[in-house]
């Protein structure tokens, strides 16, 4: 039986002053994978425990299903929790640890066995269910805690962080294999991470917070092309969103970044601009090398100040109007420091945010996504 | 390390082994010496013969003594590791209002000597007509400050999120105490428990309060009453009775040894 969560204008503070949480709205469908996500002290593992029933809610109403469980205790909401730091119990075996639930829910014993063996199966626990957690790596622990929460059956699931004390393979590993359990057993994912890797690959859904408020709620992908404002901009995205800083002329509709880099609003943007400060906003993957073969884009010449070859990639920092850019390449360029490097920016990939508000004024329009859409879509 | 420091490190332990381990070693032997040996001052005796034991045997109810010191430090250890885990759990998993100034009053209590608080507890005893009782003597030992302060930091190193876990799960306070909380601090419990049971065994100025006859009367007692009986005091008979009142308490220690060791030292380096 798959639940909805729902969030109602959530608040919550400690000294009654300030707000840690302010009117959080938002609604988790069933079976979907939500994530939350925003640098550490956003208050995203706060809203994850107040769902949890551990943390008190100073104000609003949580539902899940139809029903207000506001004052239920955490045991009485039907959900499964896996922790930062796995909270396995250290006197127990595996074995003992996973099925440690059951025995208060008065599940048989014979169904205890049953379920252990097939959430130690599907997480390849099997020869370890006699061991104690001290006797496990920080994988093979991590497993026993999502088997842990498998085993209850709940239809909610929620994570705190759970791969942040991994290595990055295993990270990358486990989320895949996180992803592909929550989709084969199709229950209602609440995933709290500060990675934005994570919140990309993961998440069906994903809410960005910052300072106990929503950035922006959507599907990954949208929020990536279409920042609500700068922080998502520079939040989403690795690296982060080169943002500047501009006037705007917009009589003439020109826009000047410290006179090192002018360009002409189009037309039809024209009138989104009219009477707005402007922060100018670029995707590091946007900057591509000059080569004649697009037209009416930004063309100029930068000096490199630092440079990283990835293998794959390359980044590297150049200064401009007063600060420090990086922009992605594909492939191995062998750039070095202090090289003058041509570069052209196309008008389309530009983002335009309102500089008082963060408000987003003009999102990259896809051209390259379009062309590859389209033979999917073939 | 090269040999001849550890060497010199052996010697000097060995050295300090002996020195501290001496009085009990001296005890050992003059249990095995007549009394004219004793008085000639001879660190060794002739023969080892088992006199001195039997005669302590004899002369005193020793072993309902034994019995006795055995079920009344039996009891106040189990007490107190009953008061003293739930007092503990009160205080670290509770949340209440001046749980921190209740805490701090507590523990203040262990900067009072026993002895001050021995009169009303005597009285207490008294009215509660405890005389000669087993309960008079183990009741008042039951809550102890440092007990529940060792417990106390103990289960503070104990993650929240075990708890947390355990609410998520279903648990209710008690279950998450028996669950969880026991076997985690074994440690602790099997320290406190080895402490309480020591300083109960060889406790003497409250059970000679209380006592007035053999019939709860404790070793310790038994030992002084061994002193004292005649005019000339019968060494090698006190030597031995102390000799077999120390064996539960070195069996005790050498058992305990490790756990012992574990939890004095934990939380100290983390």
């Amino acid at each position: 039986m798959l639940k909805k969560v729902e969030l109602l204008n959530i608040s919550k503070t400690y000294d009654r002053k300030q707000d840690v949480i302010s009117s959080i709205s938002v609604t988790i469908e069933p079976g979907e994978f939500f994530v939350l996500v925003g640098p550490s002290g956003c208050g995203k593992s706060t809203i994850l425990r107040m769902i949890a029933g551990l943390e008190d809610i100073t104000d609003g109403v949580i539902k899940i299903g139809e029903k207000e469980i506001n004052d239920l205790p955490p045991s009485k909401r039907d959900l499964s929790m896996v922790f930062q730091n796995y909270a396995l119990y250290p006197h127990l075996s595996v074995e003992e640890n996973i099925i440690f639930g059951l025995h208060v829910k008065k599940i048989s014993k014979s169904e205890r066995k049953k379920r252990c063996s097939e959430a130690a199966d599907m997480l390849g626990l099997g020869s370890y269910l006699q061991r104690k957690p001290r006797e496990l790596s920080g994988g093979q622990r991590q497993r026993v805690a999502l088997a842990r929460a498998i085993v209850n059956q709940s239809p909610i699931c929620l994570m705190d962080e759970p791969l942040s004390n991994l290595d990055a393979k295993l990270r990358a590993h486990m989320r895949s294999e996180i992803r592909q359990i929550q989709r084969h057993l199709g229950i209602t994912m609440i995933y709290v991470t500060h990675d934005q890797v994570e919140a990309m690959t993961m998440g069906d859904r994903m809410m960005i917070l910052h300072n106990g408020e929503i950035q922006q709620i959507g599907k990954p992908i949208d929020i990536y092309n279409r920042p609500a404002n700068p922080f998502v901009a520079t939040f989403i995205g690795s690296p982060p969103m080169n943002l500047v800083s501009c006037t705007n002329n917009w009589k003439t509709g020109e826009i000047n970044i410290n006179n090192h880099l002018r360009f002409f609003i189009k037309p039809e943007d024209q009138p989104a601009v009219r009477n707005r400060q402007l922060t100018v906003g670029i995707r590091p993957e946007h900057i591509l090398h000059s080569s004649n073969r697009l037209t009416n884009t930004i063309k100029m010449q930068v000096q490199v100040i630092n440079v990283e070859v990835l293998g794959t990639e390359t980044i590297f920092a150049f200064h401009l109007g007063g600060k420090e850019w990086l922009a992605k390449w594909n492939g191995q360029w062998r750039l070095s420091v202090n090289d003058i490097v041509p570069i052209e920016i196309d008008y389309n990939s530009i983002c335009l945010f309102d500089k008082k508000t963060g408000g987003l004024i003009k999102a990259p329009a896809k051209i390259e996504r379009h062309i590859i859409e389209q033979e999917v879509m073939i | 390390m090269n040999i001849r420091n550890k060497l010199l490190l052996y010697l000097l332990l060995f050295f300090s082994a002996f020195l501290l381990f001496f009085p009990i070693l001296y005890a050992f032997m003059i249990s095995f010496m007549s009394s004219d040996e004793i008085l000639h001052g001879k660190f060794f005796p002739a023969a080892f013969h088992l006199e001195n034991y039997l005669k302590v045997f004899d002369r005193l109810p020793l072993l309902k003594y034994l019995l006795n010191s055995f079920i009344v430090s039996t009891s106040v250890m189990i007490g107190q590791l009953i008061v003293c885990s739930m007092a503990a759990y009160a205080f670290v998993f509770i949340q209440f209002k001046g749980r921190n100034f209740i805490f701090f009053l507590f523990i203040s209590t262990m900067m009072i000597p026993w002895e001050a608080t021995m009169i009303p507890n005597f009285i207490t005893i008294l009215k509660l007509d405890w005389f000669n009782t087993y309960q008079g003597l183990t009741f008042p030992f039951f809550a102890a400050a440092f007990g529940t302060f060792l417990l106390r930091q103990n289960f503070l190193t104990i993650p929240k999120e075990l708890h947390e876990a355990s609410q998520i799960a279903g648990l209710n306070t008690v279950q998450f105490f028996i669950k969880v909380v026991l076997p985690v601090s074994k440690t602790s419990l099997v320290t406190l428990g080895v402490y309480s049971f020591l300083s109960t065994w060889n406790q003497y100025l409250w059970p000679l309060l209380v006592t007035t006859n053999d019939s709860v009367r404790t070793v310790q007692i038994g030992l002084k009453q061994l002193q004292t009986q005649e005019t000339a005091t019968d060494w090698g008979v006190v030597m031995a009775g102390v000799i077999v009142v120390i064996i539960p308490t070195l069996l005790l220690l050498f058992l305990g040894q490790k756990q012992l060791q574990k939890g004095l030292t934990q939380g100290a380096l983390k």
